[in-house]
């Protein structure tokens, strides 16, 4: 690491590399959670949400509900898998850890700079539908499995329009590699302007709608989260969870979001980059430009989802289907099309 | 494909009340200030009271338990039979079970209960919720002054 | 997929082994049909209704309805109780609009006695009953979104409803449960500066109706998720005792306001009565977000030709109703309700029945719910807008 041109062994680094992500996603996961879900959610509404907790505008909430969560009795139905049961939570927060493996912070600052970066993220993030049909299962619950089975439809059906999304930039960028992604935008040109960088948005807007779309639908958030109706199912398949192990799955599903939120602002707005920091400045900016971004996507995201009603199954599938696949596979060939052009 | 128009309209409602002052009302270190005629709990003006049972016998839920007995006293005027007086030994109002529908205040005929706003009397056991004459009596400080009415009226403000 | 004829394996041919070893397998793959259970308790079901559904997959099969858990034993409560008991007790049957129940059980008990209400006593129960509707509406117009998913418009719904619960709670004193009516007229007039704030409550509603329209009828997502929904033709519908805005969907224009019997002011006041052709679960939310539109117009001509006199006619002082049978409907914001009130020259009715809008909105559904999804099993509950006090009583 030539950050602080100190002289540390691999083992160190992985070790530091190791507690910043571990860190990183809970502390994430619980900055979206009361940002959007408990305050935007609320002006929403036209109400304040938390304010007592922590005395400035309710900030402990969440900690809180983690304590409160911690300190359950763990509760199992009685008909149970319970093996199956117990690992279904750490299967989904598992995926959520390893996609932020490769996001880069900084010039320098990534866990793993793999070269398949793109490629490993996104199946990575395809684990937690394995997650969710051994919920569903596990429980010995209808409403559980009912909601698994409809997850698990909806995930595999809206990788595809994700994926396609994804290859347009990277066609653009020309490199699997994230931190290539970056720096491709960084050093780009509008029309010959290169000062602002050419963050991909600008040409890939197809791509980069298909992919907020694509991720609220993997997220199983309105208006894609038939799995968890809750005004119907109840929490669809994690119905059963109390405790710990719901904890885990409240840090999963934001957790998720925190990191497609990066993902998408490292693929479309450039990651940590910001027009004329380079070198050392951009290692120490960089991981606040980053949220910066990831938050405003966030915004974006969660917008969505307090507003609009949830489409049903059959209805969601057909979007898939019918429409975002074509969309993308249209994004896809414009983009091949440009690209050789110019 | 569905048309975006309706899909951007429901954003922009969500973003503008968003962007808008929320209406929550932070109890208890705020306080809304209910209607004067809120049916907030029951006051007893002893004085006034002379144990006709009246509003026991109509209250739909029988919550309010009255007790009296007859008491002699003297004659006004001299050379006069001495007059029984009703006293009122015990007035109690169940509120575990009143339903405030405010028939025992319409029915007195001698203006001995009046409504007051005030609600914030909740106990944490229910035997609690029985306030006797004393505390029905303490009530009547919080009692509103009838409110004139609106134009094109006709009578006075009841109570 | 069924094992009908259970025949013994030696008796076949042996080309019908192989169909037997097929049909075998069909059977072990056949998904047998669950029954779900949705309710008593559920966030879908408005209160305790038991829903039982036979599903296949996410169709339902048959579908149960089962009542009855919230029955308080009303019409034998009301045997026992005075004319003013019994309107407290009837505020508390659809209680989200409660001041409506009590128009028709007053207008029966008045045609008893042969006593008119004066007209300004009239004019002011017409004002509450439509606010009670408009109270009632913008609760649905919240409460549907939800039931499709969205979390927000409930919000609204709420919050915009708290203004006109407080316009009921400045005359009345009870915002859910006013009990102002009396035989002969109203408790008590209203208080200064009513009238004003009523008006700007008004706009209010007028500004929320707009907001819902644009939030969820204008939304496509919502669109797909209620049009084709729950589709109730007109004649079925009828002959099921449906009514109010969920037969006017249908394209029935039929509104005792306008073509019953007459009752309070409506012959004098001029409204639309508002229908819709398409009979699903999108024209029932259309038809009560105009009617709440109309309601807050008639609202306003009812305050522009408000009389002044007294709010109550001559009574007597106990109140013996005199012999004879009445039956009295009005258009209640959930449907046609009615009162068919005995009475034997007591203080109190002989018996009185009452006849709820619920209840036979409710009876569709075993009719309505076969072959639909899951989701739009919800869809359908939250459009037909039951409240289950309305339905058990």
């Amino acid at each position: 690491m030539e950050l602080l041109a100190l002289d540390i062994g691999w083992g160190t680094t992985l070790a530091i590399k190791t507690i910043v992500v571990l860190i990183i996603i809970p502390t994430g996961a619980l900055i979206l959670g009361y940002v959007f879900l408990l305050k935007m959610m609320s002006h929403m509404q036209s109400r304040l949400g938390p304010m007592d907790p922590g005395g400035f505008h309710g900030w402990y909430q969440l900690v809180g509900d983690g304590l409160k969560f911690i300190q359950k009795e763990d509760v199992m139905p009685a008909q149970a898998d319970r093996r199956v049961f117990a690992m279904a939570p750490a299967v989904v927060v598992l995926s959520t850890f390893l996609i932020f493996a490769v996001i880069p912070m900084g010039p320098d600052l990534v866990v793993k700079d793999l070269d398949v970066g793109v490629f490993y993220a996104l199946a990575v993030s395809s684990l937690s539908v394995i997650g969710v049909l051994m919920a569903g299962w596990a429980s010995a619950n209808k409403f559980a499995l009912l909601g698994a089975l409809r997850a698990a439809a909806q995930l595999i059906a809206y990788e595809l329009p994700l994926l396609l999304a994804v290859v347009g930039v990277v066609v653009q960028a020309g490199t699997l590699n994230l931190q290539g992604i970056v720096t491709a935008q960084q050093d780009g040109s509008i029309f010959g302007f290169s000062g602002l960088g050419e963050p991909f948005i600008l040409t890939q807007f197809i791509g980069f709608a298909l992919f907020l779309v694509a991720a609220q639908a993997e997220l199983t958030q309105t208006p894609f989260d038939m799995p968890v109706a809750e005004s119907e199912l109840v929490s669809g398949f994690m119905v059963e969870y109390t405790g710990f192990r719901f904890l885990f799955f409240f840090i999963g599903e934001f957790g998720t979001a925190f990191a497609f939120a990066a993902l998408a602002a490292t693929l479309f707005l450039g990651g940590w980059a910001i027009p004329g920091v380079e070198g050392d400045w951009a290692n120490i900016l960089g991981p606040f430009v980053l949220f910066a971004k990831l938050m405003a996507v966030a915004f974006l995201m969660f917008w969505v989802r307090f507003t609009y009603p949830r489409l049903r199954e059959d209805q969601l599938q057909s979007l898939a289907w019918k429409v975002l696949i074509p969309l993308g596979l249209l994004n896809l060939v414009l983009t091949g099309v440009f690209k050789v052009a110019f | 494909m569905p048309k975006l128009p309706g899909l951007i309209g429901g954003l922009g409602v969500t973003l503008k009340t968003m962007l808008r002052p929320a209406v929550t009302v932070q109890y208890p270190h705020e306080k809304e200030d209910p209607a004067p005629r809120a049916r907030g709990v029951i006051a007893l003006k002893e004085e006034n009271c002379t144990v006709c049972m009246l509003c026991a016998r109509q209250c739909p839920d029988w919550c309010i338990y009255i007790e009296g007995h007859k008491e002699q006293r003297p004659p006004r005027r001299e050379g006069g039979r001495p007059r029984s007086v009703s006293v009122l030994d015990r007035f109690d109002i169940d509120y575990a079970l009143c339903m405030y529908c405010g028939i025992c205040v319409e029915v007195c005929p001698f203006d001995a209960l009046f409504w007051s706003p005030d609600y914030e009397y909740s106990e944490s056991r229910i035997s609690d919720l029985l306030h006797d004459k004393q505390r029905l009596g303490e009530w009547m400080a919080t009692v509103p002054e009838p409110e004139p009415l609106e134009a094109g009226a006709e009578s006075k403000g009841k109570k | 997929m069924s094992t009908e004829r259970m025949v013994a394996t030696d008796q076949l041919a042996p080309e019908a082994l192989h169909h037997l070893a097929d049909a075998q397998i069909n059977v072990e793959l056949d998904t047998g049909d669950m029954i779900l259970n949705l309710g008593p308790q559920h966030p879908a079901t408005h209160g305790t209704l038991r829903l039982v559904v036979r599903l296949d997959g996410e169709r339902v099969v048959s579908a149960d309805p089962v009542i009855g858990y919230m029955h308080r034993g009303y019409e034998k409560l009301t045997e026992f109780r005075t004319y003013p008991q019994v309107t407290t007790l009837i505020n508390r049957i659809d209680w989200l609009s409660s001041f409506a129940n009590e128009v028709p059980f007053m207008d029966a008990a008045e045609k008893l006695m042969d006593i008119e209400a004066p007209p300004r006593a009239k004019y002011i129960r017409t004002i509450l009953t439509e606010l009670s509707r408009i109270a009632t509406f913008l609760l649905f117009l919240g409460e549907m979104g939800l039931q499709v998913g969205a979390l927000t418009p409930a919000f609204y719904g709420f919050r915009d409803r708290e203004h006109v619960l407080n316009l009921i709670e400045a005359v009345t004193g009870g915002r859910f449960h006013p009990n102002f009516n009396r035989i002969g007229g109203l408790k008590d007039d209203l208080p200064w500066g009513w009238v004003a704030e009523c008006r700007s409550v008004m706009d209010i509603v007028f500004e929320a109706c707009d907001t819902f329209e644009k939030l969820v009828a204008g939304n496509e997502i919502f669109e797909a998720r209620t049009r084709g929904i729950g589709i109730i033709p007109a004649d079925v519908g009828s002959s099921y005792g449906m009514s109010g805005a969920n037969l006017r969907a249908s394209g029935v224009d039929w509104d005792l306001r306008r073509d019953g019997p007459p009752y309070l002011v409506y012959p004098e006041l001029d409204f639309e009565v508002h229908t819709h052709p398409d009979a699903d679960s999108f024209a029932r939310y259309i038809v009560r977000l105009e009617e709440t539109r109309e309601s807050a117009r008639m609202v306003l001509q009812c305050l522009d030709a408000l009389p002044s006199g007294p709010v109550m006619a001559k009574v007597p002082r106990i109140i013996k109703v005199p012999e004879g049978e009445v039956w009295v409907e009005t258009e209640n914001p959930l449907g046609q309700m009615g009162y068919y009130v005995i009475s034997k020259g007591a203080t109190g009715p002989f018996r009185v029945k009452i006849r709820s809008a619920s209840f036979s909105n409710v009876s569709i559904l075993p009719w309505l719910l076969r072959g639909v999804f899951v989701p739009d099993v919800i869809t359908i509950l939250g459009s037909l807008y039951f409240i289950l006090g309305d339905i058990d009583r």
